[in-house]
C-alpha cells in the first residue's frame, strides 16, 4: 500500500533537550494510525515534529516531499491538518470564523463555504452555535469545531492529539465515531495520539507505541491488542 | 453657552485624530503586546513626505493617497528589516528598538526637510459647504475622513479573508500557523496598517499644528492617553478614549487649567488609568481558568 507519510531517524529537541530518538514510522495512506505512548513519551512531540513546531533532525517525508526544515505554515499547505491538545480554537472569534480560517489557504471560495455547511450537517450543534463566540461552547463542541476547522483544509493527514481529553465518554464516542465515518467516508487519513489505548485500539487500522522517545512496538492495531506487554501495562487487563 | 458647546465640539474634532493615533497604537499592541513609541515620529515622516509631494506640484489627494501607499510600505518594512530579528527577544529590546526608531526618524525629518516650522495646506476649504458655526471647515473635513478610515478599517477586519486572518494571528500565533496563516507577514501588515493610519492622522493635523519634526509629540501624548484609557486591547475603546481625551483636554484647557497646562491632562490621564482601571473603561478584563 503507497505510504502518505515517512519518517526516518526522526529525532526531536526542546532547546537543548533530546525528546525523540530516531523514531520511524509510516502513515499509510487512507489509514488511521495511533500512536500510543505514557505520559512523556512522546507523543504529542512526534505530531509537533511533523508540523514542525520543534526543532526536528532526520527525515520525514510526506508523499516524497521533505517536510524537515520547512516552516510551519509551508506544512500546512502541503495538506497536513493538526488539531493541537488542547484544541487551538480561536476563542474570541465566532464558529464561523474559525471554520472559514480553516480554509484559509483554499482558493477555491464556492467549495470552502459548501465544506462549512458539511461541516455543520456533521455536527449540527456548530450549525446552532454558528454566531457565537467559540470560547463559549463545551468541551465536546469545541473538540467538534477543532476537527471540523482541521477538515476545512480538505487534509492529506489528518494530526489528532488526545481528541478524547476532558470529554465524557458519551461525548468521547460520539467524536470517534463520527472520527470513523470520516476516514470510511472521506478517506481521509489520520495520525491520533491517545492516552486511552483501547479505544485508539479500537479506531485504528495500525499502532505504534512509544517508550521514552523510541519505537517500542508497531503492528496492525488487533495485533498490538493482543500483545501481553501492552494488554498489562496499557489496556489494564 | 456657545463657547462651552464650541470647546465641546473642537474637542470632538481633535478627539478623531486622537483616536486614530489611539488606533494605530492598538494595531500593533494587538499583536506584539509592545506599545510602539516611534508612531508619532513615523507619521510626522510621512507628513514631510506628502508636503514634498504637495510641494514638487501634486494635487493634494493625489499626494495624499500616495502618501499613505507609501507609509504602508514603510511600516512593511520596518518591522521585516528592524523588527522581526527581535520578534523574540525581551520586552526591554524592543522597548529600545521602538525609542532608537524615534529618534531615528525624527533626525532624518530633520536632516532632510529640515527644522523650520513649515506650514500644511488643507484640503477643505475655509468658505467651503463644510464649514458651520460650530466647526471650522477643517474639523469637520477631518473628522470626515478619519471616520472613513475607522469605517474602512472595520470592514478590513470584519469581512475580509486577510482581516480575519491578522485577527487570528493576534489572538493565537501558534493555532493561525496551524490554518497555514503566515504570522510573521500579517505582524508586517499590521505595521503597515498602523502607519498608513499614522500618516492619515499627521496630514489632518498639520494644518492645525504646523508640520515640523517634532510635530506628534504631544498628539502621541494624547494618543496614549486615549489607547489606555479606552483599553489597549480594544481597538473601538481606543477610538471613544480619543475622543473623552479630546473633551476633556479642550474643557479643562479653557476653564480649569489654561492651555498651557493642557499636556498634563494626558499625562494624568494615563497615570490615573494606569493605577485606577489598568485595563481602562473598555478594556477586556482577562481571566484565565488554572
Amino acid at each position: 500500500m503507497a505510504k502518505l507519510l515517512q519518517a526516518t531517524g526522526l529525532c526531536a529537541y526542546y532547546g537543548p533537550t533530546q525528546v525523540l530518538f530516531n523514531v520511524d514510522f509510516a502513515i499509510e495512506a487512507g489509514q488511521i494510525t495511533t500512536i500510543l505512548g505514557a505520559n512523556g513519551a512522546g507523543k504529542t512531540t512526534t505530531l509537533r515534529a511533523i508540523c514542525q513546531m520543534v526543532r526536528t533532525t532526520g527525515s520525514i517525508q510526506i508523499e516524497g516531499q521533505e517536510l524537515s526544515g520547512k516552516a510551519t505554515e509551508s506544512v500546512v499547505r502541503l495538506g497536513v491538518a493538526h488539531v493541537p491538545d488542547g484544541r487551538g480554537t480561536f476563542t474570541a472569534l465566532s464558529v464561523e470564523e474559525n471554520l472559514k480560517l480553516g480554509g484559509y489557504v483554499r482558493r477555491d471560495r464556492a467549495e470552502v463555504a459548501r465544506d462549512i455547511e458539511k461541516a455543520y450537517e456533521r455536527f449540527p450543534r456548530l450549525a446552532e452555535r454558528r454566531h457565537q463566540q467559540a470560547g463559549t461552547l463545551s468541551g465536546g463542541e469545541q473538540q467538534m469545531l477543532a476537527i471540523s476547522r482541521a477538515l476545512m483544509l480538505r487534509p492529506k493527514l489528518l494530526l489528532l492529539d488526545e481528541p478524547s481529553f476532558g470529554l465524557a465518554p458519551l461525548v468521547v464516542a460520539e467524536i470517534f465515531r463520527i472520527m470513523r465515518r470520516i476516514n470510511e467516508e472521506d478517506g481521509v487519513s489520520m495520525l491520533v495520539v491517545e492516552q486511552n489505548a483501547s479505544l485508539a485500539l479500537g479506531l485504528a487500522h495500525h499502532a505504534y507505541l512509544l517508550e521514552t522517545g523510541s519505537v517500542a512496538l508497531s503492528g496492525p492495531s488487533d495485533v498490538i491488542q493482543r500483545d501481553e506487554s501492552v494488554r498489562r501495562a496499557y489496556l489494564g487487563h | 453657552m456657545d463657547a462651552f458647546l464650541h470647546q465641546i465640539f473642537s474637542g470632538l474634532a481633535n478627539g478623531c485624530i486622537y483616536g486614530s493615533v489611539a488606533l494605530a497604537l492598538v494595531m500593533i499592541y494587538q499583536s506584539t503586546h509592545h506599545i510602539n513609541f516611534a508612531q508619532g515620529e513615523l507619521a510626522t515622516f510621512s507628513t514631510f513626505i506628502a508636503w514634498a509631494l504637495i510641494e514638487r506640484g501634486w494635487p493634494y489627494w493625489g499626494a495624499f493617497f500616495a502618501t499613505v501607499g507609501i507609509s504602508f510600505a514603510m511600516g512593511v518594512l520596518v518591522q521585516r528589516l528592524i523588527l522581526r530579528p527581535v520578534e523574540k527577544a525581551p520586552i526591554l529590546t524592543n522597548v529600545i528598538v521602538f525609542i532608537g526608531l524615534l529618534v531615528i526618524f525624527n533626525s532624518v525629518a530633520g536632516w532632510i526637510f529640515d527644522y523650520t516650522i513649515k506650514s500644511f495646506p488643507s484640503p477643505f476649504a475655509q468658505k467651503g459647504p463644510l464649514a458651520t458655526a460650530w466647526f471650522s471647515a477643517h474639523e469637520v473635513g477631518s473628522a470626515l475622513v478619519m471616520l472613513c478610515v475607522l469605517g474602512a478599517l472595520y470592514a478590513f477586519f470584519r469581512f475580509t479573508p486577510i482581516g480575519l486572518a491578522m485577527r487570528a494571528a493576534a489572538q493565537n500565533p501558534d493555532s493561525a500557523r496551524l490554518v497555514g496563516i503566515r504570522v510573521s507577514w500579517m505582524l508586517a501588515m499590521g505595521w503597515g496598517l498602523a502607519s498608513a493610519i499614522g500618516a492619515v492622522a499627521g496630514m489632518m493635523v498639520a494644518p492645525v499644528v504646523y508640520l515640523d519634526p517634532n510635530m506628534m509629540g504631544g498628539i502621541l501624548l494624547y494618543g496614549f492617553a486615549a489607547a489606555l484609557l479606552g483599553g489597549v486591547d480594544n481597538p473601538g475603546g481606543a477610538v471613544l478614549g480619543g475622543f473623552i481625551v479630546g473633551v476633556l483636554e479642550n474643557l479643562l484647557g479653557a476653564y480649569v487649567i489654561g492651555t498651557e497646562l493642557k499636556l498634563s491632562v494626558a499625562l494624568v490621564l494615563i497615570v490615573g488609568t494606569l493605577t485606577l482601571k489598568p485595563n481602562g473603561l473598555f478594556g477586556k478584563h482577562v481571566v484565565t481558568r488554572v
